[in-house]
């Protein structure tokens, strides 16, 4: 690695090529297609259950121009280490890289991710996060976040969207104390890459998490998933950053926070949202920055909920 | 050749090691426990070199198991009861994608009223699965069935995983002399693995993707067609095997004392040892009776046992689990085998739960069977239930 890679000099060959069957917009596409291109062709890969699997690997064709096998949804984690140790028992040291999706990461995977985390086998897991259940329909996942319409938190008469905020998976990996861990967004090519990069020159268990927009099961346009990916960042929905043995490092940092309405509004899962749910989903936000931007300020004991409120509204007030 | 007092869970860690396997993905279960921490001495101790992975789960350690032997190298798990109901889903995988695993299953009651002690219910459901299965009956054909398993199911003719099966307790913790080959007999007993299909970047393959309707259903009858063929490949090997080492266990079955008998009972696992017993002493009351030791449950050996079975008036199967419908699965299977020839077939289950099996248990079967020919008697007898049967 001489220089540092950007979309100009990053390599073009596709590892996914075109033809595949992604809907028209798809993040998880161009973050697939982005990972593999810096990965090369010497790279094996996995899929659990997912949209990558269906739209890239349906007998007798594909779309990937690497080796590639799935098997089952809650297993990632554990194949990929599985296929690691084939390699390295052999002398191979081709890259090892597994593509789950949010519910195949968040929820039903979190056991064999974490043990390959805590093993600390020599992969690269990829968490393609849109969010919900997308393959099987938009069904809620440990991912949705905070108010989001999914067929499996509709908008009720009673109860509208989801009532759980995001789970923060990241601190689940942290806590495991990987050499690498980093959150990527399709919007940020340079740091999208760079992350990709210094993942692929590590060895041991990598952790990569990629927000990717889904046209369907966020009810937005095609044209839109750039704008939604920017948005998600400058708004707070996303932040990025990467832990290296330990470390935590912001690698981008909005000049301001945007309000979270702005992400909201362009986005069909949550244009039923009541003030008051885009308030909280707000405040959570405003937690979260301040955690992510302004850790000097976390206060070591806990906070009552008054001291909490007025430090929201003060950060509402910069906005 | 070395002797060595062995339990059946130490015979399988040392032929896992005799079979110089590469990759050995791992999680502790009573009562196969024994097995993985022999190998982990092995590994630990620097006598094998092999990669020891510690799974996460049973579904995991199959998972990680699928992985390894997908690159191409030799690959061995070993599990129990609930950790092979935890590993169902991952099980269909293996056969489907020709992944010659072999995994040790130490045969344990499952689920709730659960226990650690001897029966099949755990592995008899995963018949359908694709696997492989051999049941063995002491802890020199524990280690035996590893070292034939692996020349079974690397065979390029088969490419289909095998589930060595051995009795909770009665043999996995059970100490007995073994006849432990030499290196150099198993090594030119059993070549080098090599893969057919794998994953390698130099020559890029896809293992195992989604399949539709047009193809799934070719898939499928492929398998079965397979699976169908197989039983004189372990035959063969069996034969081969008894060249080498001067034991032989029959292949599919073993038959004892059939020659002329009338009336024949099969089992299968350790209470093939105590039916011996039965049949000797039976024979020595002048009592025409055999035995038949059902060693495959998958492929099961449908015409081996017609053949065997052509000259008796009536026959008896033992079943160490129950369908929780009237019969166990061994019987449904074997009746399937004998459907037209007319001989009555009665089912005797006994030893559920690790319920002692005893020689008179035996001894009572034997006079079902002979007494099924005159018609009259239930199909399904359960022995050594405590009270009257019902």
């Amino acid at each position: 690695m001489s220089k540092q890679l950007t979309i100009r000099t990053m390599p073009q060959e596709d590892m996914l090529t075109s033809g595949h069957g992604a809907c028209g917009g798809c993040g998880l596409s161009t973050a697939v297609n982005n990972v593999l291109r810096v990965l090369g062709p010497d790279t094996i890969v996995y899929a659990p259950a997912s949209c990558f699997l269906v739209f890239s690997a349906q007998y007798p064709i594909s779309a990937l121009k690497v080796p590639f096998i799935y098997s089952a949804f809650e297993n990632t984690g554990a194949v990929i280490s599985g296929i690691s140790a084939g390699l390295r028992r052999q002398g191979k040291a081709s890259y090892v890289v597994g593509f789950a999706g949010d519910g195949g990461t968040f929820d039903i995977g979190l056991q064999a991710l974490s043990g390959a985390a805590e093993r600390n086998d020599d992969v690269l897991y990829v968490c393609v996060d849109n969010e919900a259940y997308m393959n099987t329909g938009t069904q809620r996942s440990g991912s949705t976040p905070f108010g989001a319409w999914t067929t499996t938190t509709p908008v009720g008469k009673v109860i509208q969207g989801k009532r759980q905020h995001k789970k923060d998976l990241m601190s689940v990996i942290a806590a495991q104390e990987v050499p690498y861990a980093a959150t990527l967004s399709i919007a940020h090519p340079g740091d999208f890459l760079r992350k990709v990069e210094k993942a692929k020159g590590k060895r041991g268990f990598r952790f990569l998490h990629i927000m990717t927009p889904c046209t369907s099961g966020w009810k937005t346009e095609p044209s839109a998933t750039y704008e939604l990916a920017r948005l998600a960042v400058e708004t707070g929905m996303w932040t990025l950053y990467e832990i290296e043995d330990g470390a935590k490092r912001i690698t981008y940092r909005p000049k301001e926070m945007v309000p979270v309405e702005n992400y909201l509004k362009m986005q069909g899962r949550f244009k039923h949202m009541s003030k008051e749910d885009i308030e909280t989903l707000q405040k959570w936000i405003c937690k979260k920055w301040k955690m992510h931007y302004e850790p000097d300020m976390v206060s070591p004991v806990p906070r009552s909920e008054e001291e909490e409120l007025s430090m929201v509204e003060e950060d509402n007030e910069g906005i | 050749m070395k002797v060595k007092v062995l339990s059946g869970d130490h015979a399988v860690a040392h032929a896992v090691k005799l079979c110089k396997v590469d990759v050995i993905p791992t999680y502790p279960i009573t009562p196969q426990t024994l097995i993985i921490e022999k190998i982990s001495d092995f590994i630990f101790d620097g006598e094998f070199d092999a990669t020891f992975m510690h799974a996460d789960s049973e579904h995991s350690a199959m998972s990680m198991a699928v992985g390894a032997s997908a690159t191409g190298v030799r690959t061995f798990t070993a599990t129990a009861s609930q950790g092979l109901a935890l590993m169902h889903e991952m099980l269909y995988v293996a056969p489907q994608t020709r992944l010659p695993i072999v995994m040790a299953n130490v045969n344990r009651s499952l689920g709730a009223g659960s226990g650690i002690w001897a029966e099949y219910n755990d592995s008899m459901p995963e018949r359908e699965s694709g696997w492989m299965q051999v049941y063995v009956e002491d802890c020199q054909e524990a280690m035996d069935a590893i070292i034939q398993a692996y020349r079974v199911a690397e065979d390029h003719r088969v490419m289909l995983p095998m589930m060595v099966c051995l009795d909770a307790f009665v043999l996995s913790h059970t100490v007995e002399k073994v006849l432990v080959p030499e290196q150099s007999e198993v090594d030119a007993f059993l070549p080098r693995f090599r893969p057919m299909n794998y994953l390698d970047t130099s020559n890029p393959k896809f293992i195992n993707i989604a399949v539709s309707p047009a193809h799934s259903m070719e898939m499928r009858y492929q398998m079965d067609h397979l699976m169908r063929g197989v039983a004189p490949f372990i035959d063969e090997v069996d034969e081969e095997f008894s060249k080498m080492f001067g034991r032989r266990y029959g292949g599919v079955i073993e038959e004892y004392r059939m020659e002329d008998a009338d009336y024949a009972l099969m089992t299968l696992g350790t209470a093939t040892s105590t039916a011996r017993v039965a049949v000797d002493e039976l024979r020595a009351e002048g009592r025409k009776v055999g035995l038949i030791k059902l060693r495959f449950m998958r492929p099961f050996p449908h015409e081996r046992l017609r053949r065997a079975l052509e000259h008796v008036k009536a026959f008896g199967v033992f079943d160490r689990s129950i369908s929780m419908n009237g019969f166990g699965p061994v019987f449904t299977e074997a009746r399937n085998s004998l459907y037209g020839t007319g001989v009555p077939v009665t089912d005797h289950i006994a030893g559920i739960g690790g319920r002692d099996l005893t020689v008179q248990m035996f001894k009572e079967m034997f006079q079902r069977i002979e007494d099924s020919v005159k018609g009259g008697g239930r199909d399904c007898y359960w022995h050594g239930l405590r009270g009257e049967q019902i």
